[in-house]
């Protein structure tokens, strides 16, 4: 099936030049005079951050319009894209710690953006297991629309919270209104590692979709011959 | 003078559910005796020479109210199973928006009910003085209340049709419970502290807000969990 292998490729470039984005980060980026060697961490934490929060966002969106056209590739994009935020969510949830234990001398704090960063992990977990206990794929399909419309109404609701708690987390210094406060060859490293994890996203839901469609092939050729 | 069509068809599943409710009394009197029992647990696993009540109290109050909801909101659709009560439902000629308020309401006044009996329980076996605060207690209870049984609501409708239903929900439902829980403690203890209301209104308008936009969402959405 040439989507299958698309996105092999497509996961496969990204793994290859993450390691790239790996010996840059490490060898030819400067180090951080307060932080050391634990903010190279902000290279793979913060673009892994920005997607998994992107992927409940997208899975939103194509929960909103596969309950208007009922397209079954919407909803194929949507699972594929909770399972791919899940693994960028796990993502921050390992590399943060390590960054905080030497930073802030505690591996966890109930700060905001931890907090967030565990309910989107909470939230797709929850979609996900609502998907396997549903059989009927047209019922499976309107029910995870509904979680996704759901979570993505959260997200801000939590988002806003984050701004009434005293907050222990870096504040942005990319995205952020007023110009970036990081120096140009860190930017440059940050931006190519983001570039790195949009084509990872990518090449994994491609493959997932991929994966999912043939599932359905599958099923319903089973489903025939039953029959 | 009569009410608009959509609001007495509301009232109509409401009532039905509440009279189903009356009728057996075997829903509420657990659930009232879950809520006693989940008291008697913090009693008993607390020191009490070494926490204050008043410290713990607004935690208590939620995280037993959580729970006692969270096991409430199965029941609403859970009815609708047997001898497929729930086609003839979706069969009776009245809005999908209709259903879901009436199962709402009536949620609301069994975790109401559920809330009437812990309160007061709460204040007697950790002796703390609610009635001074009772007004304003009763706002961030009844916010908060509002905000995850609409939530629930719809997911309870979404989770009874699938293999682990009690559970399910209750993996699905607490992370949306989990923010208002948090801004009626943080509302709670600064009120059971004798401070005055202006020191919990941004917790109040959170709660208010968020409110709003699951009751309205939750209109939108529970069609497309009961609709072919």
């Amino acid at each position: 099936m040439r989507l299958l292998r698309a996105g092999r490729w497509i996961t496969g470039i990204a793994l290859l030049l993450l390691a790239g984005v790996y010996v840059r980060a490490l060898a030819y980026t400067p180090m951080e005079r307060m932080q050391g060697m634990a903010q190279k961490i902000f290279y793979l934490h913060v673009p892994a951050a920005i997607w998994a929060e992107t992927a409940m966002i997208l899975v939103g969106l194509a929960s909103v319009f596969y309950l208007f056209l009922k397209d079954p590739r919407l909803d194929r994009f949507a699972a594929a894209s909770a399972e791919v935020g899940t693994v960028f969510a796990c993502v921050i949830l390992t590399t943060g710690p390590i960054w905080g234990k030497p930073i802030w001398g505690t591996w966890w704090s109930w700060d905001a953006r931890l907090t967030l960063t565990l309910f989107l992990f909470l939230l797709y977990m929850g979609y996900m297991l609502l998907r396997g206990a549903v059989s009927d794929p047209g019922e499976r399909a309107r029910f995870a629309a509904v979680l996704g419309i759901c979570g993505m109404v959260l997200v801000p609701f939590i988002h806003f919270s984050v701004y009434m708690f005293r907050t222990l987390h870096p504040m942005p210094i990319v995205l952020k209104p007023s110009t970036p406060s990081l120096p140009p060859v860190m930017l440059a490293t940050w931006l190519m590692s983001l570039g790195v994890f949009s084509l990872l996203y990518v090449g994994f839901v491609i493959q997932r979709y991929a994966l999912s469609y043939l599932r359905e092939q599958l099923e319903a050729a089973g489903e025939a011959r039953n029959a | 003078m009569r009410l608009p069509e959509p609001l007495r068809h509301t009232w109509a599943v409401a009532s039905k559910d509440l009279l189903i409710e009356f009728r057996s009394r075997t829903a509420i009197i657990s659930a009232a005796m879950f809520v006693v029992l989940v008291l008697l647990v913090f009693t008993f696993a607390r020191d009490p020479t070494a926490v204050a009540a008043i410290d713990l109290a607004p935690s208590i109050l939620w995280v037993t109210l959580t729970f006692a909801a969270v096991l409430a909101l199965n029941r609403a659709f859970q009815l609708e199973l047997e001898n497929q009560a729930l086609d003839g439902l979706l069969l009776a000629p009245i809005g999908r928006s209709s259903i879901y308020l009436g199962k709402l309401i009536a949620n609301l006044l069994f975790v109401g009910t559920v809330e009437l009996i812990g309160v007061p329980l709460l204040a007697l076996f950790f002796n703390i003085s609610v009635w001074p605060y009772a007004a304003p207690l009763a706002l961030v209870i009844v916010l908060a209340t509002v905000g995850f049984v609409s939530v629930g609501t719809l997911f309870s409708a979404m989770t009874v049709r699938t293999r682990v239903s009690e559970l399910l929900l209750a993996v699905l439902v607490l992370p949306f419970m989990i923010p208002p829980l948090m801004w009626a403690a943080r509302a709670t203890g600064p009120l059971l502290a004798g401070r005055p209301l202006s020191d919990i209104t941004g917790w109040l308008k959170m709660l208010a807000a968020y409110d709003i936009v699951f009751v309205g969402l939750a209109l939108l959405l529970f069609p497309a969990t009961v609709n072919e």
